[in-house]
């Protein structure tokens, strides 16, 4: 058998029908991780015999009947997400020995629901970036072309899926770093609402917008499992109770001919940007013309402050990463400096030498901003304005049901093009940042390849809690594309 | 030209929870370094903080206890700063609105009640505790860190500058310390850091706006609460009259030593980066749950001492000293239901008792009021003799004394050792007649002063007389009788 590149619907079926076991599936799927790491370096741990012990596990499970849908479903992790007793860097030279005593919820989920976790997944230290190039693992490769990104910060888990290592992995989205590389290698990539997930565990970066999600090759996949992701956690103040739903009973509904009848979407239009690529806005163009012969409409809005997202979010995130990296100090865990004469130079040579340059350029911003006398001037103001920003999608929203455009303006771009300019690197995120910064779910389908065959990207936004609107959306326009299954050559 | 000293306190109270402000670690002293100190007070990366409703509820008992407002809505922030004992980087507490507003605090001194006003009251957790003494000696020269106070909860009660001597303050930390007892949200343990004050303290002539202050750290005792006031008020008006200025600073008391030392400068004040933490949501209190909190108050201090003035007729000095705590008032009330008499003199007579003789012994021995070796009725059953005049104050200490240290312990106690030893006063006239006349006998060189115009010479005669008597005889009768025996013999 193979399973390479196929989806978790697929997978789990032929499970059923005994077409292969979950301990072939997992060893198939160790052997391309082996295979697929010198090119793609998608993985920075790799956990076999912890993999086949959940496999055979697996097997039993389906033996006895009645287990979950993912059960026996490779899986691979974002290293951001604490995983117990298997190594959790954060692809930092900080956390490069951790290993973590207990699993972040969302691994918990995952885990119970049957998923057999084959490994760690390679990314922007910290997850700060927009292009896994920070790693102090290294870059990571795009499997479309090795010269370029994968997107970020969560390349890794991105790549794993383009690569067809992996049928699904997890990812973190805090401005757009599951949508984004999901944009740049093809692939699905859902960031719920703010709160759907719990948080315990995920190593935090900017807490007020750091959100775990799903990445896959189909919306389909995404719904199952943000299934088993989402739930409330008493051990995440900001998680949300609420009834569980099925996010993928819109999918399962048989809707005829004209399954997105009625559905109003709303296309900004601040969104006409002079960065975006052509090849970008052609595609999205036929995605959206592909919606309405669906059954959708499409109608002009307007998200008058959509132009402050960004440096609204280079304040709010980096003043929240100041703080949350602080406990890196080399007191209790983590790397610690060599030498050092007193308690202030252990501080200074620990984090000199622990973190990346990123890292040290966003928590030195953030220190700034939140500094006595600049405070007002920045972090409040940014607050206030992303408040604004969320009632213009909340009036947005009133008008339509979702709104579509790019993910990113651009496809993937060359490894070394933007890494000494963080200002291109952030106008990366323009179309992702607004919809951390309100909370609301939004997500990243594959729509069209550009003239150098790089995967193009459309992003889905709708209303708190609407995933299943969001996915059934995703999932008809999979149903008339096929660009989720294309593969990289 | 005289100086006013002007001094402002800010006492945390740790909130007597089992489990801490935001885990599920215990909160019980004096566990091995590092036992009570889950993921999250250790500050693992991926955790998340919980906020602990006890902690609210306890903040709420104390707000309406001093009047406070109960803000609906407060906000936890963060206090960014690095320290080896501050696991996160930060410390989270409650910055621009705390969970109560206002207040006050009434105290009562030698010069009178005064109200004491508060500016706020708010939640947060302690750090933990650098240790550099006891360390396995096969580690070497290092500093160890224990973070089972990580994490604990705190309130950090606030107030204006309104005190103006160290006994006002002294008197406010002990009223304070005594509500936060009685409403049964702090243990109080001052030797357990659970109630520890720091000071901010200027000087200024009458009349003059308020002087630069320095904040003296960490006072963990009354007496060091004083003497670190009365230093620091004596150090900063001598700076003043030879011609300096005061500057602004955090000092440390150094008991040893009897002096504060400077800790930092302004300039070297940190700037704390405060901004709201986003891992914990706006802390919103209902006026149901405040409803909960008020139906479930006891008896506030203030309420009682008016009653024990009312009912009992006592100075409001002594009200003041019995609700230094609860355990005494209800001691207190219990000598007095086991009272005979029911008359004002009869209830500051136990008073004096309770708050002189009783609490003395039970300070000796270093036992809690629950433990005390004399109950309240057999201490009703002592003053009832001293009433009656079967036994002079004096003679009632010994048969107190007697009583605590065990010989006697029931409802009758003193009542059998007065028996025993034969205590019981002197009363009969001729009795003490004999006794006068025997020691005016012996003592001819006193009545010769006497007789010469000294009056005092009396007292030494009446003490010799008690001697005598070995203090049994009635000393209103010595007096009256020796002096008509000196009268007549004139």
């Amino acid at each position: 058998m193979s399973g390479a590149f196929g989806s978790i619907v697929e997978l789990a079926a032929g499970l059923r029908a005994r077409e292969w076991s979950c301990v072939e599936l997992a060893t198939d799927t160790l052997a391309r991780l082996r295979d697929s790491q010198a090119a793609v370096n998608a993985f920075i741990s790799v956990d076999e015999e912890g993999a086949l012990a959940q496999a055979r596990a697996a097997d039993a499970r389906l033996g006895a009947g009645d287990a979950p849908v993912l059960t026996g479903i490779p899986i691979a992790h974002k290293d951001v997400l604490m995983t117990r007793g298997l190594r959790t860097t954060c692809a930092s030279r900080m956390l490069e020995r951790f290993v973590a005593p207990y699993d972040a919820h969302v691994v918990a989920r995952l885990r119970e629901a049957g998923t057999v976790l084959v490994g760690k997944t390679n990314m922007d230290e910290f997850a700060m970036g927009s292009s896994s190039e920070t790693s102090y693992f290294g870059p990571v490769r795009n499997p479309w072309s090795a010269e370029c990104v994968p997107g970020g910060s969560s390349g890794g888990s991105a790549a794993a899926v383009a690569a067809g290592i992996v049928p699904a992995t997890t990812g973190t989205d805090t401005g757009g770093s599951i949508r984004q590389p999901a944009a740049l290698t093809g692939i699905c990539g859902l960031k719920p609402t703010y709160g759907l997930c719990s948080r315990y565990g995920l190593v935090a970066f900017a807490s007020s917008l750091d959100t775990p999600g799903p990445f896959a090759h189909t919306a389909h996949d995404c719904a199952l499992l943000l299934n088993a992701m989402a739930g409330h956690d008493e051990r995440d103040s900001t998680s949300v109770s609420r009834t569980a739903e099925d996010y993928a009973r819109l999918i399962d509904a048989n809707a005829g001919t004209k399954p997105l009848d009625g559905l109003r979407i709303g296309i900004p239009r601040e969104f006409a940007d002079d960065a975006l690529e052509p090849d970008v806005v052609a595609s999205v163009e036929e995605a959206l013309a592909a919606l309405r012969s669906l059954g959708a409409s499409t109608l002009d809005i307007t998200l008058p402050r959509l132009s402050y997202c960004v440096p609204v979010y280079y304040v709010v995130a980096p003043a929240e990463a100041s703080s949350n990296l602080s406990r890196f100090d080399g007191v209790r865990y983590g790397h610690r400096a060599a030498e050092y004469d007193d308690l202030f130079e252990m501080y200074c040579r620990t984090r000199a030498e622990g973190f990346g340059a990123e890292v040290k350029r966003r928590i030195l911003v953030g220190t700034y901003v939140l500094s006595q006398g600049y405070y007002d001037a920045y972090y409040l103001k940014a607050q206030q304005v992303r408040r604004l920003i969320a009632e213009d999608f909340t009036r947005a929203f009133a008008q339509c049901d979702v709104i579509a455009g790019p993910t990113a303006p651009t496809c993937a771009f060359t490894i070394g093009a933007k890494a000494n300019d963080p200002v291109q690197m952030y106008l990366n995120d323009i179309f992702t940042i607004a919809a951390n910064l309100t909370g609301m779910p939004a997500m990243s389908v594959p729509c069209g390849l550009s003239k150098q065959g790089l995967p193009i990207g459309l992003q889905l936004q709708a209303n708190y809690f609407d995933e299943a609107r969001l996915l059934n959306v995703a999932h008809r326009f999979q149903q008339a594309t096929d660009w989720h299954s294309r593969r990289p050559s | 030209m005289r100086f006013e000293i002007v001094i402002g306190l800010e006492t945390h109270a740790q909130l007597s929870t089992s489990s801490k402000i935001f885990s599920s670690a215990s909160t019980a002293f004096g566990a091995p370094p590092n036992t009570q100190a889950s993921a999250v007070d250790i500050a693992l990366p991926g955790v998340l903080p919980v906020l602990n409703r006890g902690a609210v509820e306890r903040a709420i008992r104390f707000g309406l206890a001093v009047g406070g407002t109960i803000n609906r809505r407060s906000v936890f922030a963060r206090k960014n700063y690095f320290y080896p004992d501050l696991p996160k980087g930060y410390q989270i507490s409650q910055y621009e609105t705390p969970v109560v507003s206002g207040g006050s605090v009434t105290i009562v001194t030698d010069t009178g009640e005064k109200s004491v006003r508060l500016v706020r009251a708010h939640l947060e957790e302690d750090a933990g505790k650098s240790v550099h003494e006891g360390l396995p000696p096969e580690l070497g020269d290092v500093s160890g860190i224990d973070l089972n106070r990580a994490g604990m909860p705190l309130l950090e009660i606030v107030t204006e500058p309104d005190m103006r001597s160290a006994a006002e303050a002294i008197a406010y930390a002990k009223t304070l310390h005594a509500l936060v007892t009685w409403i049964g949200i702090c243990d109080g343990d001052m030797q357990e850091g659970n109630f520890r004050c720091d000071a901010n303290v200027s000087v200024r002539r009458p009349g003059e706006p308020l002087g630069t202050r320095c904040e003296i750290k960490n006072l963990n005792s009354f007496r060091f609460l004083a003497q670190a006031i009365e230093y620091e008020a004596r150090r900063q008006i001598e700076l003043i009259e030879d011609g300096g200025r005061v500057e602004q600073e955090t000092r440390l008391y150094d008991p040893d030593r009897d002096e504060t030392r400077s800790m930092r400068s302004k300039e070297d004040a940190q700037d704390y980066r405060y901004f709201p933490d986003p891992d914990l949501p706006t802390l919103v209190i209902d006026d149901a749950w405040i409803a909960r909190v008020r139906d479930a108050m006891p008896e506030l201090p203030d309420a009682l001492r008016a009653r024990l003035v009312q009912a009992y007729g006592l100075t409001p000095y002594d009200a003041e000293q019995l609700t230094l705590s609860r355990a005494l008032v209800d001691y207190y009330e219990a000598v007095t239901q086991a009272l005979e008499a029911r008359d004002a003199a009869a209830y500051k007579l136990a008073a004096n008792w309770v708050l002189g003789e009783f609490s003395a012994a039970r300070n000796r021995a270093d036992v809690a009021i629950e433990h005390a070796k004399v109950s309240p009725r057999a201490l009703a059953g002592l003053l009832r003799r001293i009433a009656d005049h079967t036994i002079s104050g004096k003679i009632a200490k010994d048969v107190f004394d007697t009583m605590w240290s065990g010989e006697g312990s029931g409802d009758d106690a003193a009542d059998a050792i007065i028996e025993r030893r034969g205590l019981r006063q002197i009363s009969d006239t001729s009795a003490i007649e004999a006794l006068v006349n025997d020691v005016l006998a012996k003592n001819a060189a006193m009545v010769e002063e006497y007789r010469a115009g000294k009056d005092k010479a009396v007292n030494a005669l009446v003490g010799q007389v008690m001697k005598a008597s070995k203090g049994k005889a009635n000393p209103t009768q010595v007096n009256e009788i020796l002096r008509r025996v000196l009268a007549s013999g004139k």
